[in-house]
């Protein structure tokens, strides 16, 4: 994993992000969530062997992310840390499934390479809708969706109390990684007894912070149960957002566009 | 008009390890007024603050807000009554955004959607931080969050504000806004401090607590006076009340509180 | 190791997914009653606690890389199963939304992987029994390795399973497990390391905050669903190492089930639903035996699949138009959204 200490610069910039005010951001955010699940789907439901059928997919992040104004450089960087680890697993593809399945004049593509560039695809289009997700919505505002949408309170409850305490944590974390540091003299890492006691005593004022915390709640009235902030409408807007983009993917689903498009440009027989 | 009343009698309080936190404490503050308790570190101030909210249990003694005693069944008026707000803000704002944050409270106390939204508006506008209502609280700078947390618990609508350590870690500039803030304030008001300056503009009357024991209680320019008082209680006068540095001429008498 | 979207067919994602949703369900609906005693922000603020460990590293002796906690077995111990589980859960969300590790159809597995292995197996049956009600610095430390090390080892075994089931990556099982059983035990030796002492730190500073979970369920009464998440793992263990052992070749597991989905193949009718049915199933390949069967299949109609796409420069020249129309509106898009 990429440097937490970026990792969660990055989650601020994200979250930045999300306070965006186009038409886009103030959808409901379970149309958001629901069109991204449905991307999800039909994009990992593709054969393994299917390349171009994949690229008119690449539709819904570029729309997206044009209208919701986001920053494609970023988060194409993102994107790209993550590769390294499909890369990692797909390359053995090539090397293992040799059958030639495509012929592009004096060119053969093995099986192998096809679907080893499917899964490079697939990964750039699956992180990078989850990223989107959070760049438009806001990861409270997903929480809220899916408390909405079914999923237990106590678990999205859970989620917003580690964002919220994900950056003063991060902070503690990233003292003590320094405090180490400036005492280490330019080794890297002290071993296990010393990162033993570090994390030891983190802990330790962790859970104390987590008593404090409760006290908090307790002063404020708090017996057990979380009440729902307010429950937002969902309108017509973001069904036809929902409605439209699953029909789409659905379509590109069944329908190979790349290769009709290409047919019918090249008049090649189908 | 009762409901504004603390009266503590003879409080103690033992920890579970042995420590005797607090050996007999006893006084009474009644409506409007504005009280520091001021001691040395492991003085008992903290522990004290505990009790009148009800999350510790006095091992002997007794603790009456208003009309009510301290009981398991009258706790949560208690809460609502008792708005306690803590030394670090980052304990107190435990929610995605100010404005969850801020209705927290309310919603426990069962209101419905209309009446919260108007609650949180009025505690936001209260300490000045109404444009801070959609911000996640890891985007508030120190003063602004100490106002949040304040916000947290005026929402709530208390008869008795107690806040512990209130300008602990702020700049000079917020310090001052917390203060004027406080000022305004017509609740019971409470304090635990190290910040003598502060008690000494803010609460008319002090309340001095060593190893466990009220060593003085009464008006706060008498309390500050008593040189020999402070010396034994690990405590000193407030900077203000303090010689020149510079010229080593004494100070002009503060002003009266009023 | 965190799975993959890519590498998981939507099927195994989706099962996955199912499993991992009843199992926070089921966890949820046990915590409600205790909430009260301040589990809520203590599990937040721990999660938290995770990802900052995460920013620590340490050198991993002999080897010289670096390496960070965890975590499962040592919420585990601190939390209890239900309260541990949902709290890994929720970092691994977190982790796929912002640190794009894994990916959101991998999300139910990686919860799976990560989160029933500790907190259900590993810790009960494992790190409790071994380190009974008042242990020494010797028995926590046996008991947080074993516990580290095996709950790690079925978790990779898992990966494997749900990669190879999944039909996508071309890797065969053996080759697969062979890397990813050795290189994490090496990483559950240095879990189980770290756990075990950072459990004795605080067992001497505050021994109340792992009695209270002792407590929570007396050694004696084990509920049914922790019996049968048991049997579910040694199920899974055992299965997939009778299947490796039993096969000579490289491909064992594949060969095992098309052995079995072989015989099927035959019984399906020429009946107008089920050929309809057959025909959507081919297009849409949502069950794992169709994907499992084309990829089967591929070597014997190659040279088919050949002459569809290898004619076909339409499907490249089809490709490469649909990828500039994608970009393209989308910087038509944003150029209409600026000027407006």
């Amino acid at each position: 994993m990429a440097s937490i200490v970026g990792a969660i610069a990055d989650l601020r910039q994200l979250d930045l992000m999300a306070n965006g005010n186009t038409g886009l951001h103030r959808l409901d955010a379970r149309a958001k969530v629901l069109a991204t699940l449905a991307f999800i789907l039909a994009v990992v439901s593709v054969n393994k062997y299917e390349l171009a059928a994949l690229f008119p997919f690449f539709l819904y992040p570029a729309v997206i992310m044009a209208l919701g104004d986001l920053p494609v450089r970023h988060i194409a960087k993102k994107v790209a840390v993550v590769l390294p680890f499909a890369l990692m697993v797909g390359i053995f593809n090539p090397i293992f499934d040799q059958t030639v399945l495509v012929r592009l004049g004096a060119l053969a593509i093995s099986g192998g390479w096809l679907s080893f560039a499917s899964i490079l695809v697939r990964a750039t289009l699956t992180v990078g809708a989850a990223l989107i997700l959070v760049a438009v919505t806001g990861f409270p505002a997903i929480c809220q969706a899916l408390d909405q949408l079914g999923l237990p309170r106590i678990f999205t409850v859970q989620l917003l109390f580690l964002y919220r305490y994900l950056f003063v944590l991060g902070e503690e974390g990233s003292r003590m990684a320094r405090a180490r540091e400036l005492r280490a003299f330019g080794g890297k890492g002290l071993g296990l007894r010393s990162y033993g006691a570090m994390i030891s005593h983190l802990l330790l004022r962790t859970w104390l912070r987590a008593e404090r915390i409760h006290l908090a709640m307790l002063a404020r009235g708090f017996s057990g149960k979380f009440h729902p902030r307010r429950t937002t409408r969902f309108g017509g807007r973001d069904f036809l957002f929902l409605a439209g983009w699953s029909g789409l993917f659905l379509f590109f689903r069944l329908v190979n566009v790349s290769r009709l498009l290409g047919t019918i440009v090249t008049g090649a027989p189908r | 008009m009762s409901h504004h009343i603390v009266e503590v009698r003879d409080l103690r309080h033992v920890y579970p390890d042995g420590t005797e936190a607090l050996r007999g404490v006893s006084f009474r503050i009644t409506h409007g007024e504005a009280v520091a308790i001021i001691g040395a570190n492991g003085a008992g101030k903290s522990t004290l603050l505990l009790h009148l909210n009800g999350y510790l249990t006095p091992s002997q003694g007794a603790i009456r807000i208003g009309d009510f005693p301290l009981t398991p069944a009258t706790l949560p008026e208690i809460r609502r009554t008792v708005g306690m707000v803590f030394q670090d803000p980052d304990d107190q704002l435990f929610m995605p955004t100010v404005f969850d944050d801020v209705a927290f409270g309310p919603l426990n106390l069962g209101l419905d959607g209309d009446e919260v939204e108007a609650q949180v508006r009025m505690a936001l506008a209260r300490v000045g931080a109404g444009h801070l209502r959609d911000k996640p609280p890891y985007r508030l700078s120190g003063g602004e969050k100490k106002r949040v947390g304040i916000a947290t618990v005026l929402a709530m609508s208390p008869d008795i504000l107690v806040m512990d350590e209130p300008t602990s870690g702020l700049d000079p500039f917020a310090r001052r806004q917390l203060m004027a803030l406080l000022k305004d304030f017509h609740h019971t008001r409470i304090f635990t401090s190290h910040d003598l300056d502060m008690v000494l503009e803010l609460c008319e009357r002090t309340i001095v607590l060593h190893e466990g024991e009220v060593m003085a209680d009464g008006p706060t320019l008498d309390i500050f006076r008593d040189e020999a008082l402070l010396a034994a209680c690990r405590l000193e006068k407030p900077f203000a009340m303090q010689g020149c540095p510079v010229c080593g001429g004494k100070p002009s008498p503060p002003e009266p509180h009023g | 190791m965190h799975m993959a979207d890519a590498l998981l067919s939507p099927a195994v994602g989706g099962t996955m997914w199912a499993v991992s949703a009843g199992a926070i369900v089921a966890c949820s609906r046990k915590l409600r009653q205790e909430m009260d005693a301040g589990k809520a922000p203590l599990m937040g603020v721990l999660g938290a606690f995770i990802f900052a460990a995460m920013m620590i590293n340490f050198t991993i002796p002999a080897t010289g890389s670096s390496g960070h906690l965890g975590g499962g077995l040592l919420l585990a111990v601190l939390l209890g199963p239900a309260a541990a589980f949902i709290t890994i859960a929720s970092v691994l969300v977190v982790q796929a939304l912002f640190f794009a590790d894994g990916g959101l159809l991998a999300l139910g597995c990686n919860i799976f992987n990560l989160g029933f292995f500790p907190a259900f197996l590993a810790y009960p049956f494992i790190y409790k029994p071994l380190a009974g009600k008042a242990p020494s610095k010797t028995r926590i430390a046996v008991a947080a390795m074993l516990a580290a090390i095996i709950g790690l080892q079925l978790g990779a075994f898992s990966v494997v399973l749900e990669t190879v089931a999944s039909g996508i990556s071309s890797l065969p099982f053996a080759t697969f497990v062979s890397l990813m059983q050795p290189i994490h035990l090496a990483i559950g030796v240095v879990e189980g390391l770290v756990t075990g002492a950072v459990i004795s730190f605080v067992y001497q500073a505050r021994p109340e905050i792992i009695q209270s979970v002792q407590e929570a369920r007396p050694l004696g009464a084990t509920p049914l669903r922790n019996v049968l998440a048991a049997f579910l793992g040694m199920a899974l263990l055992t299965g997939g190492l009778v299947s490796w052992f039993a096969s000579e070749n490289p491909d064992g597991l594949e060969w095992a089930i098309a052995k079995v989905t072989g015989g099927e193949e035959l019984a399906v009718t020429k009946d107008g639903l089920h050929a309809r049915l057959a025909a959507l199933q081919e297009t849409v390949a949502f069950l794992p035996d169709y994907t499992f069967k084309k990829a089967e299949q591929q070597p014997e109609s190659g040279a088919g699949r050949e002459s569809s796409l290898g004619t076909s420069v339409a499907g490249v020249v089809g490709g490469l138009m649909t990828l500039a129309i994608a970009f393209l509106s989308g910087i038509f898009l944003r150029k209409q959204g600026r000027a407006a």
